[in-house]
């Protein structure tokens, strides 16, 4: 069995189970749709402000909406015993590990799509800079939160009070991206700075995080 | 070597006070900030040393995850020598020459440091064979919190006076180390969390994880203006020689401080193994078939 077919029938299977039972999807829009709301009272913003605050806003909402569906990516391989199959099964460690980093790049893209018109609407956002830089941005900076929480979700399935340990061993190791992320879209919102860095430096922390992911990732799943 | 820990105490005792006599007595008084700046003479020495932990926290860590297989602690060696050797033949070209002078750093001060990156690694591996390269990590994470704590505290008791405020949050130097500090404790909260045979190869990934996220941290800050004070060893800054002095005595103290406690708590993490590896023995055979005195040999690894 080649790494892509394995990747792309996990891929599969995660979808269609995602498709018909829509846990994750659902828990996040409504997480993220309390987040805009509670930020939206709390801050009250004019448009000129918000321009300047949103980026943040917008991305840790994300963060903390991902957070619930990357809590259940590997704990729905706990019942009935799959991760052991998996680990007795002749298939690559990596394949599982990419299948399981898309399917929640998907979760969470469809989550921003659906969500960032909110935003535009709840705080009157026009964009000032070059928007077509917002797609890259959130594309880099979407893998960027996934792909080291899908491992660090590995990580914490081994732990006691697994939910709670994810943000903890996440949030630390996200601080650049989260940082680049909000920058750039900052910048791009108000226009008054290149974002060109930031993407750069996105793309440099997904390569890093991507690589040590892939090599690291047979390790936790086979450490006993 | 146990006779050595009280030889060491007694010497550690006198080189802490030595340095507290010369820190508040001898160095004299700074033009601009008068006293308050005497707080470096523990604020530095910490930072040094915890980042130093943290270093060989990193190193044992790596060492720990090539250890499974014969291939990967290969390729591991490989990689390491050959980060050494491209790390010196980058400090010497041209440019990077050229770049080096200009910040007011010696090429041959940066190539020794990456020099050091090699030889802490076999220096490690070969000091601290098996389990204990484990032990070795828990240990010097735990001491350099402890210290990262000390500079992330006294950081700010000396900017209140000197900046008027008490934490600039752009700050490269504040918000990296904050940041460092922050993955440590998860990495601890890991390791609390996990009391399973996995715990160490899971803390192992995190610490690679966290020490790869470091060089990032600094540059996503890196557009930011920086306030911190430029460092005044080998940036070309104007220091008093004997404020030097002061500053590497008291250095060496707290690096006497920190080996100390690293060894106590290196043996006792030892010793509590030890304990654990034979209640599990009693539980599998029985109570009274335990011979006294039985131990599981500690080197052997969990399969």
């Amino acid at each position: 069995m080649s790494l892509w077919s394995v990747t792309l029938a996990t891929l599969k299977k995660d979808i269609r189970l995602e498709w018909r039972s829509k846990d994750a999807l659902n828990s996040m829009l409504f997480f993220s749709l309390l987040v805009v709301v509670i930020f939206m009272f709390s801050f009250d913003p004019l448009a000129e402000e918000s321009r300047h605050i949103v980026g943040g806003l917008v991305w840790v909402g994300f963060l903390f909406a991902a957070v619930m569906a990357l809590n259940q990516t590997w704990a729905r391989e706990l019942r009935n015993q799959v991760l052991d199959a998996y680990r007795v099964s002749p298939a690559p460690a990596t394949a599982l590990f990419l299948a399981k980093a898309l399917g929640n790049f998907i979760f969470v893209s469809v989550l921003e799509a659906l969500m960032t018109p909110l935003f535009v609407i709840f705080y009157n956002l026009r964009v000032l800079g070059p928007a077509w830089q917002l797609i890259p941005v959130a594309v880099l900076g979407t893998w960027a939160l996934v792909v080291n929480g899908t491992f660090f979700a590995a990580i914490s399935l081994r732990t006691r009070s697994r939910e709670i340990m994810l943000p903890l061993l996440l949030f630390p190791i996200s601080i650049p991206a989260v940082v680049s992320m909000v920058a750039a879209t900052t910048s791009i919102l108000t226009g008054e700075d290149s974002a060109h860095f930031y993407i750069v430096l996105l793309l440099t922390y997904d390569v890093v995080f991507t690589t040590a992911c892939l090599a690291l990732f047979e390790k936790i799943l086979h450490a006993e | 070597m146990k006779r050595l820990f009280p030889i060491l105490s007694a010497i550690t005792a006198a080189l802490l006070a030595y340095a507290l006599y010369q820190a508040l007595v001898v160095a004299p008084t700074d033009a601009q900030q008068g006293d308050v700046y005497r707080i470096i003479y523990y604020h530095v020495p910490s930072a040094w040393t915890a980042f130093l932990l943290f270093f060989i926290n990193f190193i044992a860590s790596i060492q720990y995850l090539a250890s499974g297989k014969d291939s990967s602690r290969r390729a591991a060696k490989w990689i390491v020598i050959a980060v050494g050797v491209l790390g010196v033949v980058v400090t010497f070209l041209p440019q990077v020459k050229a770049q080096l002078v200009s910040t007011g750093m010696r090429p041959s001060a940066m190539a020794t440091t990456v020099l050091c990156i090699p030889a802490f690694y076999f220096l490690v591996g070969w000091l601290f064979p098996g389990d204990r390269l484990d032990v070795l990590a828990l240990t010097t994470a735990e001491v350099g919190v402890v210290f990262c704590t000390i500079v992330l505290v006294t950081g700010p008791i000396w900017a209140k006076p000197v900046w008027g405020i008490w934490w600039a949050p752009g700050d490269i130097r504040l918000t990296s180390t904050l940041v460092l500090w922050l993955i440590y404790v998860s990495y601890l909260i890991l390791r609390r969390f996990s009391n399973s045979a996995q715990t160490q190869m899971l803390a192992a990934a995190l610490a690679v994880f966290g020490a790869l996220d470091v060089p990032l941290v600094y540059f996503s800050i890196w557009f930011f203006r920086t306030q911190h004070p430029q460092p005044v060893i080998g940036g070309g800054g104007s220091m008093d020689p004997r404020m030097l002095h002061t500053l590497l005595i008291s250095w060496m103290a707290f690096l006497c401080f920190a080996f100390l406690v690293c060894w106590s708590r290196f043996r006792l993490e030892l010793l509590h193994r030890e304990v654990e590896a034979v209640h599990a023995m009693k539980s599998l055979v029985g109570k009274d078939r335990v011979p006294v005195g039985t131990s599981l040999p500690l080197s052997r690894r969990p399969q």
